[in-house]
């Protein structure tokens, strides 16, 4: 039997409910205790799940309704219940004292507190999170809208008036964020690295961010979008602020992107931002087979560990490309003892240059694009009448030697092939070459060589040994032809592209204004983030008549 | 008018700022307040009451100013005079005057008479009869009317001579600013504020001419009156509450009361109407003997003082009393004021409270922010004995109506001739 009252004027959020209703419905002489606030929508449910009473009719959205289904056909329940309601909501209130931040009931309040604030984390029932969005974005504060159940029409609006002031709306129904380490709602303590997350699902960022962890690596930030931002509706605003926030902070050296396909029109316009950006982005749209996987500088995958694999090998080579001299604009000539090398290397260059590769393969050209070469040395054209480049380096000795009045080429691939048949010391010989090119040509022209190594420790001529031998002179020694080839479009990408000012947002640990879900200031506070907790009500106890009075009355 | 709210609010907080109340005499009440001298008049607390609707603390008090008049010999005949309809009742607040509890007020009790070095108005308040049987508490017999006469007699004139020694009287302002930094949130907790007082006026007593015995008795009275300084800090708060309503504008509550059935609020946009809602009921801590159920609903002019902005908004001042109050320890009074922040526009800064890392007691209460937030002023209070005649019972905490500031909202809002 269905017993119910309404504890009139008595506002909590759902989140707070729903522990209480779990709690009380645990009791004994009750089957089930449902408290909710009296909002149509709850109403709704209350009807739906069976639990509609009469006495419900006239609850407004700032009445808690209790509905107590129990065998007892007293309702008297119902009033013991209250008093648990009221008992456990005041217990709640007073183990929240000395919370170590401040409390408050306004915005202004919080401003008043902490003017420096710069993030409004907003986690009230949707219903309600659009007008202290708006404010937040009218005091100059970015938003993180945590909670869901918002307009297309009022998302699309937060985000219009937030690029007009050059803010970023995070969601609605951003799960995730973390800034300079401050965690933004459901989020993980991740060490601090160079990589950048940008996505619209918070749990596609946790688990990036976690792959990312456990590959040793870290982030520098990671933003959320929301789900919807991508769609036709909105159009991607919140990603093209937030790729522009990455872009230009220092400390984000390698970005990762995460969201599901978006909208035709607007996947070209994030790709167009990610390529204007002067840093290697990994874009995942997760459900979509990428035909073209390195654009440029951006770089598609289809699963999240191969997200977090490729964006932390991109850090890594960005590191090591900061040691290179500098080759920015010269072309990439790759001369190939193995024809399937010559030809992995060719496809891949031509595929991130967008270049189409030579079909003829004349003279073992197997790219001749843009000043770019790829050439198989193993081709007809080369060993007739000669052994085969591998037993005998004479012809590649003798075309890197003539490398040294070709200026305009500034990367030099290649590779080393091990093994029984293969020449003794086949590193030694690319070495000696190598060097004696580096000195033909002088500092003015300096030339970067990365080399493959392909062969094991337990080859006759150890990998390890060959491999010293590689870096003593200076080549690089790539794992494969795609980090061989991926470091070559590295080094000679035009410098990036002049970046704007360093960010504010990112610049600094974020100050944030918690408006809904208490915990989450706590977990800002535990992590040393200056924050005020907004307890958030609806304005003159959600009547609109005063609400539209008071705003006139300024 | 001003074309904003916001800039008549911040001409009315220019005012507040402004005003620089002092003590200069104490004299009977009928030298101060001419209604006083016409027929069977008496002063109450709160917004405008009949004889039929008092609740006991009031009646009592009536009571007692009926036979401390001569108008009654007894309690039964003061009660058919006070019946009869022939006694006017006024609210001290149409009068320049507040009073605590009860509030009543008579022609021959002393008053204090403050003054506003600035803008030169005036306001009155009765003198603390100290604790136990005291008529704002509903006492009317006895040693209620013996300290009554007392005072007329005594304690009045030896005050009005002591502080005629002294040039310009005393600044309000310096001495309260200092009791604050005490430990006085002069609502709850004066005793501070009363032993400077005492300090401040215990040579001219001496030195007055009121003979030897009367100058013992009005010293001894004054050390054992913690809550003497109540009353003058009621004053205080009527002659700067007074000056704010002369501005004539603004959304900031000017007086805040309560007769015992209804609490009242004024506006400084809304000239001298009362907005009225149902009195909630103190809680607290009660002496023993005494519990909640003995408890008369709101009463008394005193929250003035909160209308000012100190009182319960200024609870952390007052740690000593916090507990007394039931509003908790330490951090539930930081809590408090902390809240109150919320309503009140702006920060006092003659009032620098140490606890509050010197942060000024709260200042201009505004309607608006009352409706918004729905958060209404916390109010310290003594809480009286339902039966007149008991005296108090307990202290603690009450806050007003919100409807009182709705209406006041809806009200403003047609002066401006805004729709919803």
């Amino acid at each position: 039997m269905l017993h119910a009252l309404l504890i009139k004027g008595t506002f909590q959020d759902s989140v707070t409910l729903m522990l209480l209703s779990r709690d009380l419905s645990a009791l004994p002489g009750v089957k089930s205790v449902a408290v909710m606030m009296g909002t149509p929508a709850n109403k709704d449910v209350y009807r739906e799940t069976g639990h509609w009473h009469d006495t419900l009719a006239a609850a407004t959205p700032n009445d808690l309704c209790l509905v107590v289904d129990s065998d007892s056909g007293d309702p008297a329940i119902a009033e013991s219940m209250a008093k648990q309601v009221k008992a456990r909501l005041a217990e709640l209130a007073r183990g929240r004292r000395n919370a170590g931040y401040p409390v408050v009931r306004s915005w202004r309040r919080a401003r008043q507190l902490l003017p420096d604030a710069n993030i409004a984390l907003i986690s009230i029932a949707g219903h309600y999170a659009f007008a202290p969005a708006r404010q937040a974005l009218e005091d100059g504060c970015h938003v993180m809208m945590f909670s869901d159940n918002v307009s297309l029409e009022q998302e699309l609006e937060l985000k219009t008036v937030a690029a007009m002031r050059g803010l970023l709306v995070m969601g609605p129904d951003c799960g995730t964020a973390i800034i300079n380490g401050a965690p933004l709602a459901f989020s993980n303590r991740m060490p601090p690295g160079p990589i950048a997350i940008v996505g619209a699902s918070g749990t596609g960022i946790q688990e990036l961010a976690s792959q990312i962890a456990l590959r040793g690596g870290g982030v520098s930030h990671a933003l959320g979008l929301g789900g919807r931002d991508l769609s036709e509706h909105i159009g991607g605003m919140s990603a093209i602020t937030a790729l522009g926030l990455v872009a230009n902070d220092a400390a984000s050296r390698v970005i990762v992107f995460v969201s599901k396909p978006p909208a035709p029109a607007v996947k070209a316009r994030v790709l167009e931002a990610m390529q204007a950006i002067g840093k290697p982005v990994v874009a995942l749209f997760l459900g979509e087979r990428p035909t073209r996987c390195d654009i440029g500088n951006v770089h598609l995958v289809r699963t999240l560990d191969a997200a977090a694999a490729l964006a932390l090998e991109l850090a890594n080579m960005d590191t090591l490309a900061g040691e290179l001299p500098s080759v920015a604009r010269q072309g990439i000539c790759g001369l190939y003892t193995g024809g399937t090398l010559a030809a992995e290397a060719a496809l891949l260059l031509a595929e991130a240059l967008d270049l189409a590769s030579d079909a003829a393969h004349a003279d073992g050209y197997m790219l001749r694009a843009a000043g770019h070469r790829i050439i198989d040395l193993g081709d007809d054209a080369y060993t007739r009448s000669r052994p085969h480049p591998m037993i005998d380096s004479s012809s590649r000795n003798e075309m890197i030697r003539r490398l040294s009045d070709d200026t305009a080429i500034g990367v030099l691939l290649l590779d080393v092939v091990l093994g029984y048949g293969a020449q003794p010391d086949p590193a030694g010989e690319v070495a000696r070459a190598v060097t004696a090119l580096r000195a033909a040509r002088g500092d003015q022209s300096p030339i970067v060589a990365i080399a493959t190594l392909t062969g094991t420790a337990g080859d006759p001529q150890d990998r390890d040994s060959q491999a010293g031998k590689l870096k003593e002179a200076g080549i690089v020694v790539a794992d494969s032809v795609r980090t061989a080839v991926l470091l070559a479009t590295r080094v000679i990408a035009a410098k990036a592209p002049a970046v704007g000012a360093p960010p504010a947002l990112l610049c600094a640990k974020p100050a944030i204004v918690n408006v809904g879900l208490r915990s989450f200031a706590d977990d800002l506070h535990a992590n040393g983030v200056q924050v005020v907790h907004q307890q958030w009500e609806p304005a003159a106890g959600g009547n609109e008549r005063l609400q539209r009075l008071i705003a006139q009355m300024q | 008018m001003y074309e904003t709210l916001n800039q008549a609010n911040a001409a009315v907080i220019a005012e507040i700022k402004r005003a620089r109340p002092r003590l200069l005499d104490v004299k009977p009440a009928k030298e101060c307040i001419p209604a006083l001298n016409e027929g069977y008049a008496l002063l109450h607390a709160g917004p405008p009451i009949a004889w039929p609707d008092m609740t006991g603390p009031m009646q009592g008090a009536v009571l007692g100013a009926c036979m401390f008049e001569g108008w009654a010999a007894d309690a039964a005949a003061a009660e058919s005079l006070a019946a009869s309809g022939k006694v006017r009742f006024l609210p001290c607040h149409d009068h320049s005057a507040v009073g605590p509890m009860g509030g009543i007020t008579s022609a021959h009790m002393p008053v204090l008479v403050v003054r506003n070095a600035e803008q030169g108005n005036y306001a009155y308040c009765n003198l603390n009869e100290g604790i136990g049987k005291v008529m704002r508490f509903g006492a009317f017999e006895g040693e209620v009317q013996t300290r009554l006469a007392w005072m007329r007699d005594v304690l009045g004139p030896t005050l009005s001579a002591a502080l005629a020694r002294i040039p310009d009287g005393i600044d309000l302002t310096a001495l309260m600013a200092q009791a604050i930094t005490m430990g006085d949130e002069f609502h709850q907790r004066n005793i501070a504020a009363s032993a400077l007082l005492l300090k401040a006026l215990a040579a001219d007593i001496a030195g007055s001419d009121a003979g030897v015995e009367a100058q013992q008795e009005v010293l001894r009275f004054l050390g054992r009156t913690d809550q003497f300084f109540l009353n003058i800090a009621m004053a205080y708060g009527k002659c700067v509450m007074d000056t704010a309503a002369k501005v004539g504008d603004g959304s900031i509550v000017t007086a805040m009361t309560r007769n015992g059935r209804d609490f009242g609020i004024r506006v400084s946009g809304l000239g001298a109407r009362w907005f009225t809602a149902p009195v909630n009921m103190p809680v607290g801590l009660f002496f023993t003997g005494y519990s909640q159920d003995d408890a008369n609903p709101d009463i008394g002019d005193s929250a003035i003082t909160e209308c000012l902005g100190i009182g319960g908004a200024a609870m952390i001042a007052a740690p000593g009393v916090t507990r007394f109050v039931g509003a908790g320890g330490f951090s539930e009074a930081l809590e408090i004021s902390e809240e109150m922040r919320e309503i009140y526009l702006d920060a006092n800064p003659m009032f620098l409270i140490p606890t509050w890392d010197y942060q000024g007691a709260c200042l201009g209460l505004d309607v608006r922010r009352v409706v918004e937030t729905g958060i209404t002023p916390v109010i310290n209070t003594g809480i009286a004995h339902r039966k007149a005649g008991i005296g108090q019972v307990g202290a603690g905490t009450v806050r007003p109506p919100l409807g009182c500031f709705e209406q006041a909202l809806e009200a403003l809002a047609a002066a401006r001739g805004l729709q919803a």
